[in-house]
């Protein structure tokens, strides 16, 4: 999120989309109410399904899925048409008026630069024009017809009102009006808030289904305000904090990045992370990624990361990819090319798409490695449970291991909610038995490799046995030791400009505006320091005060970056510094700094005349519209069709779906095609389960006992289902047999001329907890995910339905 | 009758019982009940700040657990409730946060390291010593055997891809931060977590 739970109170208009927070999140979602209530906000909802989302909305609208980019590049064509764009904020806060190299081009589906044999893009073209300093070119006017604001207009002319109706099966009434609703916003006093999960994630286009909307956002100047902002509503509890500190194959702590094999060097490595400004005077702050990264190496090596060894740059693994993400490893594994496995608080068995793969590739390991609370279905993957899980366990050689862990009423430590916020929480409890902290079970195994490789040697020991490892307890360090090493540490006296010693060696640092980059500081995650410094544990506060009741709780917790709330609050106030919407002011100028309720995303002397843009952290200092290099798939977002779609690409038909995303050969084989099954299948949450882990809790397996689907009365009036009745559902993948849900919440669209009926596919079952035994909607799905993030494309696939008779177990329990 | 906050919450999620009482005719027998009786059950409760495990909105909990946390007591967690003071939650909770304390006691809770030997049939329980120092040494077998210090070209790449992990989404941020330095430390970059599902 860039803004808070709190904040969605402030929004005139709600945008619910990819999303259904009322069932996802529900109390997040009485921010929501309150802005009807209190601020009478409309909320829209567009969404395949009536959820209860959409029962409180003012205007709900039927969407196929995986045409969200089609929506939303024919709202970007209505509000440009119609002029209803927040001018001033887009001519200077967004790259709109920057002018694109002459070489750019989109035609028939591609964009300039597309090597067919490699699925990616030479992306040489998307870039500015720039003048003999390396600066982009500009032209305020928007006179110049390669400015990004005029080759936008160009690129969304084809998604006419006619056009998005015919892609999305979204009545053009409905569409229309929710084009006025939105379109409102652009006024500087109004704001529009967007909610989004992974309605929006998980499609092999889903980081572009984002980044249309952000750009919607620009437009409206509704980026960095109070009511206003783009907001994940993130699925677990700690997501968020996994992803900051760099549990992602590419990643390390706060968003740096993992060398590659052509980095060869330290310097190799810094000089494609130089973020040289590209419009003169601009911020461009990760310019001090150097500082970041060398304080990192000195919290995980300590003294034996030195300059004279580039400070252990070596000791890191570099990549000859992307990325080794949850897809390709399953690939590598059912090609017997991984031997070992750790699933941490992870099940991936009911998790990943097509299910029998990855039940194959885990019976592929050497070893599996599970730690978990609850008896997961990956730890039992080996084990014969029927239809759901059929096995020959004298076959599977796999050894696995299947390690208790505390749960989070019996550990003390931070969570990272969808705002960023820091929330520090403690233990009540032991755990049950011998269950242990992951903590101790993580640095059990680390400790015995460590002394494995201190009498025996081995492959390259060094980055093992050189690792900081100072914590009272060794062998089950304490988490707020591990906070403090993320904060980070001064090793020297630390001064002001009048020369005054403000931190003393040895103490913990107060912002990351104070790392260095020659190894006199430390922090294991650099958006992080400020979280535990000399003043007590930060993300522990508990004063819920809130400045003008404006959603911000400063005091509460600890906000990353730098206690702040909401991100690019320098663009809630216009270039002189004057807040946009007077009743609502983030942060203003004074005359001499930046003052307000919220820590303020900009220098804090630097002057509105000085002409630096809002987006600090962007190398031209403002939102884009246009890309640059960004994306896999092009600067523009452009709708491809799912890869398992019941419709020709009508923009395109050459090119279907997302010619930028990674497909591998048995996948696609495992594709299926719409004449063989003619549905549009979609999976969710409901409101009683989360993922596979409530399964196990009583009341919620109570409340929602067995597996089903959802299907509309025309299609199982067609297809002769009742209320109740036994189905199977069936994909190019594998089948689930579940009774049907018959609703009036899923109706029949008309797409391309004819009818597409959508199957909805609750998620939560598997054969170990409380619920009845059931198959897991991943069955179904197809592998292959988003061109950027490699996020699964659960959300929209192919499947054919058909009435059954109980299956034999069923049919002896109900005698 | 004096109803402190606590105990109005506890005649709430007392919920169906009083309510249905009322609905057939039984008058305030629910308020008496509250009165008489709840009050008293967390009077020798522990009361913890935490968070709810399940989605990121991550609603303030109060977690109450019998037990004076003296040396020798072993703390047994009844009850779970939201917190009134979460700027975010109010002291609401939705139908799986409602349920938390159902999660904590789940049967199918795991008590033991167990362990399942190629082709086996079956889990055996095994000492934590017993788990830990195998997967130790398959950890160091499989990476001596399969690290990759340079490529054929010369550059150094110190990488072993022939083992991967896949890290928590409900972990403590603390927790995060030791399993990169032991994950990476060795090299390893099949390394993922629950973001994208």
């Amino acid at each position: 999120m860039t803004n808070t739970w709190q904040d969605i109170k402030n929004a005139d208009v709600v945008l619910c989309m990819g999303d259904n927070a009322a069932e996802a999140h529900p109390c997040g979602f009485k921010w929501v109410i309150e802005a009807k209530i209190e601020n009478q906000a409309k909320v829209i909802v567009v969404d395949p399904r009536f959820t209860r989302t959409a029962s409180v909305a003012d205007v709900y609208a039927p969407i196929r899925p995986g045409t969200d980019i089609a929506f939303l590049s024919g709202l970007i064509r209505f509000l440009l048409e119609k002029d209803a764009i927040q001018r001033e904020y887009v001519r200077t806060y967004t790259n709109a008026g920057l002018i694109v190299r002459e070489d750019f081009g989109f035609e028939e589906g591609l964009f300039t630069g597309y090597d067919e044999e490699h699925r990616s893009y030479d992306k040489t073209s998307w870039h500015y024009e720039v003048d003999e300093h390396g600066y982009a070119k500009v032209d305020d006017t928007w006179q110049h017809p390669r400015c990004v604001i005029n080759l936008l207009r160009k690129h969304v002319d084809r998604y006419t009102p006619e056009m998005v109706s015919r892609i999305c099966g979204t009545p053009q009434d409905k569409y229309l009006k929710i084009c006025e609703l939105i379109a409102g916003t652009a006024a500087p006093d109004k704001a529009m808030t967007n909610l989004f999960a992974l309605g929006w994630t998980q499609h092999s286009v889903g980081s572009q289904n984002i980044r249309t909307m952000a750009m919607v956002q620009l437009l409206l100047g509704n980026i960095g305000i109070s009511g206003g902002g783009m907001n994940a509503l993130r699925g677990h509890s700690n997501i968020q904090g996994l992803t900051d500190v760099g549990l992602m194959s590419n990643l390390m702590p706060g968003y740096l990045t993992l060398p590659s094999d052509a980095e060869t060097t330290f310097e190799r490595y810094m000089r494609s992370r130089q973020y040289k400004p590209l419009r003169p005077g601009q911020t461009s702050y990760l310019q001090n990624y150097r500082k970041f990264f060398v304080s990192f190496q000195k919290a995980v090596y300590g003294d034996a990361a030195q300059a004279d060894n580039d400070w252990a740059y070596d000791w890191l693994p570099k990549l000859d990819n992307d990325g080794y993400d949850i897809l390709r490893a399953f690939e590598m594994m059912a090609k017997g090319k991984i031997n070992g496995y750790i699933c941490q608080g992870f099940n991936p068995l009911q998790s990943f798409p097509d299910r029998g793969k990855s039940r194959r590739a885990l019976g592929k390991l050497k070893f599996l490695v599970v730690m978990d609370p609850l008896d997961t279905e990956t730890s039992r993957f080996w084990q014969d449970f029927g239809p759901q899980n059929p096995s020959d366990p004298a076959q599977i050689q796999t050894e696995v291991f299947q390690l208790p862990t505390t749960c989070f009423a019996e550990e003390k430590g931070s969570l990272v909610n969808s705002a960023r916020w820091m929330q520090w929480h403690w233990k009540a409890a032991d755990g049950p038995g011998e269950a242990r902290s992951d903590i101790w079970i993580m640095t059990g195994i680390f400790h015995r490799l460590r002394e494995m490789y201190r009498k025996e040697g081995g492959a390259f020991p060094d980055p093992i046995l050189n690792l900081t490892w100072n914590y009272t307890d060794p062998t089950a360090p304490d988490p707020e030791e591990l906070a403090k090493d993320m904060n980070g540490y001064t090793f020297v006296d630390l001064k002001d400009e009048s020369g005054a010693v403000v931190l003393h060696a040895g103490q913990l640092l107060d912002s990351f505006g104070q790392l260095r980059d020659d190894g006199t500081t430390s922090s294991g995650c650099w958006i992080y320091t400020g979280c535990y410094t000399e003043k007590g544990n930060q993300m522990a506060r508990r004063d819920a005060s809130d400045p003008r009741e404006q959603g911000l709780a400063p005091n509460w917790a600890w906000a990353w970056p730098a206690n702040r709330r909401i991100m690019y609050n320098r663009a809630s106030a216009d270039p002189a510094g004057k807040p946009w919407n007077p009743a609502k002011p983030l942060i203003q100028w004074n005359g001499s700094r930046w003052v307000g309720i919220d820590v303020p995303d900009y220098g804090l002397t630097t002057k509105p005349s000085d002409g630096v843009g809002p987006f600090i952290n962007n190398t031209e200092g403002l939102g884009r519209l246009f890309a640059l290099d960004l994306m896999a798939e092009g600067p523009f977002p452009e709708h491809y069709e799912p890869f398992e779609s019941p419709v020709p690409n009508v923009l395109h038909p050459k090119v279907q779906s997302n010619p930028a995303a990674r497909v591998f050969a048995d996948d696609r084989a495992a594709f299926g095609t719409a004449s063989d099954f003619p549905y549009v299948a979609t999976t969710y949450r409901l409101t009683e389960h989360f993922h596979f882990w409530t399964k196990h809790a009583r009341i919620n397996a109570i409340l929602q006992p067995e597996e089903f689907i959802e299907i509309g009365e025309v299609l199982a009036k067609e297809k002769g289902i009742e209320q109740g009745g036994w189905v199977r559902l069936t994909s190019k993948r594998g089948e689930v047999v579940c009774k049907a849900y018959v609703t009036k919440r899923i109706r029949p669209m008309t797409v391309n001329g004819g009818p597409t009926h959508v199957i909805g596919v609750p998620i939560h079952w598997g054969f170990t907890g409380q619920t009845r035994k059931g198959y897991g909607a991943n069955t179904l799905t197809p592998s292959v995910g988003d061109a950027n993030s490699e996020t699964p494309e659960f959300k929209a696939f192919l499947v054919n339905v058909e009435k059954i008779s109980p299956p034999v177990a069923e049919k002896a329990a109900n005698v | 009758m004096d109803l402190r906050r606590r105990g109005f919450i506890q005649l709430t999620g007392a919920g169906l019982a009083a309510s249905t009482l009322g609905a057939i005719g039984f008058g305030s027998s629910g308020d008496a009940l509250a009165a008489a009786v709840r009050p008293f059950k967390l009077t020798a409760t522990k009361e913890t700040r935490n968070t709810c495990t399940y989605c990121a909105v991550a609603c303030g909990i109060l977690v109450y657990s019998a037990g004076d946390r003296a040396k020798n007591a072993r703390s047994n967690i009844i009850h779970i409730e939201g917190d009134p003071d979460h700027p975010v939650n109010r002291g609401t909770l939705c139908p799986k946060g409602s349920a938390l304390l159902d999660v904590v006691h789940a049967p199918t809770r795991l008590k033991q390291p167990k362990y399942r030997a190629p082709g086996s049939s079956e889990f055996k329980v095994v000492s934590w010593d017993f788990a830990l120092e195998r997967i130790a040494r398959l950890m160091k077998q499989d990476r001596d055997a399969n690290f990759v210090a340079r490529t054929a070209a010369g550059a150094t790449v110190n990488r072993w891809l022939t083992t991967g992990m896949l890290a928590a989404s409900a972990s403590s941020t603390e927790t995060s931060y030791l399993t990169w330095k032991v994950v990476r430390s060795m090299g390893m970059l099949v390394f993922d977590n629950q973001a994208r599902v």
